[in-house]
C-alpha cells in the first residue's frame, strides 16, 4: 500500500473557450462555447498517461479533491482518484470535464446566448453523447493529448467511454465502461419521461425560459430527482436503510412526511433542486434516451463496435436494476463476437445503480488491477 | 476454484495448440493456463470464471476474463467463436455435464477436457480401505470438495460415445505428471482429452 494513499487535496477548476462552432447530432450548432475542467496528477512528457473521467446525469468536472476555500467540497468520485488509489495520480494525469449543456460552468442552457444576450433556456440545442465526445476531443487537443490511455465512466459516463471507442478508435487505448448499457430500454425511457414531465408541467418552467422570470421550476426538478433517486437504489438497500421506519410514533393519517423513506427522498429532491438546472436535467435525460450507437448499423452492436481498437473492461453490479448486468453483457458479447479484448466483472453489491460511485473492495480492486497493467 | 500452478496438464494442452488460434478457458482460475498458452504457443483468447478472487487474479495476470457462471451455459458466445474450448480439472465440479460438453463444442471447433481419474489405483485402494480418496489430483476432503461428479476414464469415454463425441487424442498422467502408456484407467491420476464433434455420417 502506498504510504501516501489519499485524496488529491486542494484542486482548482480551469476554463477553456472554443471559438470553432460545434455542429451537433440534432442539426443544431453551438457557435462557441466554454468547457470547465479539472486535472489531477501530471501529464508525462510522452503525453501517454492521460485518463478522461466522463460524468453521468448529474455529475460534473469536479471529480476529486476539494476547493481551497471549501473543505467540504469533495469531488463526486474522490474515493477512486488520488495517490495510491485505483485512478492513481502518481501514474496518471486525470481529467474531469463538465459536459456541454451542463450547469457547472460549461456552456449550457443557463449560459448567455450571444445572439440574444439572454440565457439560452429552451433554445439551447439538444446535445447527444457523440457531441460530448467530440467536444471532449477538442479539450484533448487543447491539452496536447493525442490519445487517452483510458476513458472511464459510470452509467451515462460509461456510454461516453463506449462512444469514444467508436468515434475516435485511434485516440483511446482502454475503455472502462461501468454500470452502463448499449442503449436505454423502454422502461429506462419511461422513467426519464416521467421525470421530464414533472419539470415541463411545473408552472414555473415557462417553456424553459424561467431565468427571465427570475424563478426556477423547483417543484418539478425535485420530483424528477426523487423519481430518479429511487431507480439508483436497490429494493433491498432501501428496505435495509429505511424499512417502514416512521419519523414519529404511530400513523397520522395524513399526507405529511411519516415514513423515513419519504423524508429521505424529499431531502434528496430539495438538495438537488437547490443547485441543479432543470433545462440541463431535461437535456441530459434526452441524451440518455437518444444514445443508441448501433442504430446506424441496423441494431447490430458488434458491427458498430468493429472499428474500436481499445481494450475494454466492462463492470456491472448485481443489484443494478436500472442498467442490469445483462445490459453490460450485451456490450461484452458484441466485443467477444468481434474477437476484441474485453474483461468483464460482475460485482456483488447491495447498492443498486449507485454502486459505481461507492467504495466496494472487489470493485476497486478490479479497477486497480486493470489500471496497474495499463502501459504508458 | 482449483489450484492451477505447476499443473502437468498444461504441457499436454499446450501441445495441442497452434499459434494464432483462439482459446476459451472455462473456469480459468487466476488465468495461469491461458497466460502459459499465450506466452508459449502464441494463442489469443479469454477465460471465464465466476469467483471474485479468480477474476481479480486473472485481471492481475493480464488475461482477459469474463465473470460468468459456466454452469449456466455459454450463451453469448457465438458458434465456433474459438478453436479450442478448454475445461481444465473442472468437469467434475459441473452440474450439467452433458449440456456443458455440448456447449463447448458449439462454441469451439475442439474441446479440451482434463479431469482427475477416479479409477486411479490409489483412489480405488482408498475406497477399498473404507475412505474417500484424497490425492494430488483429488486434494479435497469429502466435506470441502467443490467436486460434484466422481467418474473414471471409462465412464467418461462411455459418455463421449453416447454423445457421439470424437476423441481425437488422449494423454494420461500419474500423480507426478509422468505420461502413462498402459493400463490408463488404473495407473492414470489425471486424464486429458481432445474432443471434437463426430464427423457427420
Amino acid at each position: 500500500m502506498n504510504p501516501k494513499t489519499g485524496s488529491v487535496g486542494v484542486v482548482a477548476a480551469q476554463l477553456v473557450h472554443f471559438d470553432a462552432p460545434l455542429e451537433l447530432r440534432s442539426g443544431g450548432v453551438i457557435p462557441s462555447y466554454d468547457l470547465v475542467y479539472e486535472t489531477y496528477g501530471t501529464l508525462n512528457a510522452a503525453k501517454s498517461n492521460a485518463i478522461l473521467v466522463c460524468h453521468a446525469l448529474s455529475g460534473h468536472h469536479h471529480v476529486a479533491g476539494h476547493y481551497a476555500d471549501q473543505p467540504d467540497s469533495l469531488g463526486w468520485w474522490d474515493n477512486i482518484v488520488g495517490p495510491g488509489r485505483p485512478l492513481d495520480t502518481d501514474k496518471f494525469f486525470i481529467v474531469g470535464v463538465n459536459n456541454l449543456g451542463g450547469c457547472h460552468g460549461s456552456t449550457g442552457p443557463s449560459s448567455i446566448n450571444p445572439a440574444t444576450g439572454k440565457p439560452w433556456g429552451a433554445d439551447f440545442p439538444l446535445v447527444a453523447v457523440s457531441d460530448w465526445v467530440r467536444a471532449q476531443a477538442r479539450l484533448a487537443d487543447h491539452l496536447g493529448i493525442d490519445s487517452w490511455a483510458v476513458v472511464i465512466g459510470g452509467s451515462l459516463g460509461g456510454m461516453q467511454a463506449l462512444r469514444w471507442t467508436i468515434t475516435y478508435p485511434e485516440r483511446i487505448r482502454h475503455a472502462l465502461v461501468i454500470a452502463a448499457a448499449p442503449k436505454l430500454s423502454a422502461q429506462n425511457i419511461a422513467f426519464n419521461d416521467v421525470a421530464r414531465q414533472a419539470i415541463l408541467t411545473d408552472p414555473e418552467f415557462h417553456g424553459g425560459h424561467y431565468y427571465e422570470h427570475d424563478v426556477r421550476p423547483v417543484r418539478g426538478l425535485r420530483l424528477a430527482r426523487m423519481l430518479g433517486h429511487i431507480t439508483y437504489l436497490s429494493d433491498d438497500q432501501m428496505g435495509e436503510k429505511f424499512g417502514r421506519e416512521l419519523r414519529n410514533e404511530g400513523f397520522h393519517y395524513g399526507y405529511g412526511v411519516e415514513f423515513e423513506v419519504e423524508s429521505y427522498l424529499r431531502h434528496q429532491g430539495d438538495k438537488f433542486a437547490g443547485y441543479f438546472d432543470a433545462n440541463t436535467y431535461l437535456l441530459m435525460t434526452k441524451a440518455l434516451d437518444y444514445f443508441d450507437p448501433a442504430r446506424h448499423h441496423g441494431g447490430d452492436l458488434a458491427a458498430t463496435l468493429k472499428p474500436a481498437l481499445a481494450r475494454f473492461l466492462v463492470v456491472s453490479f448485481t443489484t443494478d436494476w436500472r442498467f442490469t448486468p445483462a445490459r453490460s453483457r450485451e456490450i461484452v458479447d458484441a466485443l467477444l463476437k468481434n474477437r476484441q479484448d474485453v474483461s468483464y466483472a460482475e460485482i456483488n453489491s447491495d447498492f443498486g445503480h449507485d454502486s459505481f460511485l461507492l467504495e466496494d473492495t472487489q470493485y476497486h480492486a478490479v479497477l486497480r488491477a486493470y489500471l496497474d497493467r495499463v502501459k504508458l | 476454484m482449483n489450484r492451477k500452478l505447476d499443473r502437468p496438464d498444461f504441457d499436454v494442452i499446450a501441445g495441442w495448440m497452434q499459434p494464432c488460434e483462439r482459446v476459451l478457458d472455462l473456469g480459468c482460475g487466476d488465468g495461469a493456463l491461458l497466460k502459459f498458452l499465450i506466452e508459449t504457443r502464441g494463442v489469443s483468447g479469454c477465460g471465464i470464471d465466476f469467483d471474485d478472487a479468480n477474476v481479480l487474479a486473472a485481471i492481475r495476470n493480464g488475461v482477459n476474463v469474463i465473470q460468468s457462471n459456466i454452469d449456466a451455459g455459454l450463451a453469448g458466445f457465438g458458434e465456433r467463436a474459438f478453436d479450442h474450448v478448454v475445461l481444465s480439472r473442472t468437469l467434475q465440479t459441473i452440474r450439467h455435464t452433458e449440456k456443458l460438453l455440448t456447449e463447448m463444442l458449439r462454441v469451439g471447433r475442439e474441446a479440451v477436457v482434463s479431469f482427475p481419474n477416479f479409477g486411479y489405483w490409489k483412489n480405488r485402494q482408498a475406497v477399498m480401505d473404507g475412505r474417500m480418496p484424497v490425492s494430488e489430483d483429488l486434494p479435497y476432503q469429502w466435506y470441502d470438495t467443490p467436486n460434484l461428479r466422481f467418474f473414471t476414464m471409462l465412464d467418461f469415454e462411455d459418455l463421449c460415445a453416447k454423445m457421439r463425441l470424437h476423441v481425437r487424442e488422449r494423454q494420461v498422467l500419474d500423480e507426478k505428471g509422468q505420461m502413462i502408456t498402459e493400463e490408463h484407467n488404473f495407473l492414470g491420476s489425471l486424464a486429458v482429452y481432445r474432443l471434437s464433434r463426430a464427423a457427420a455420417t
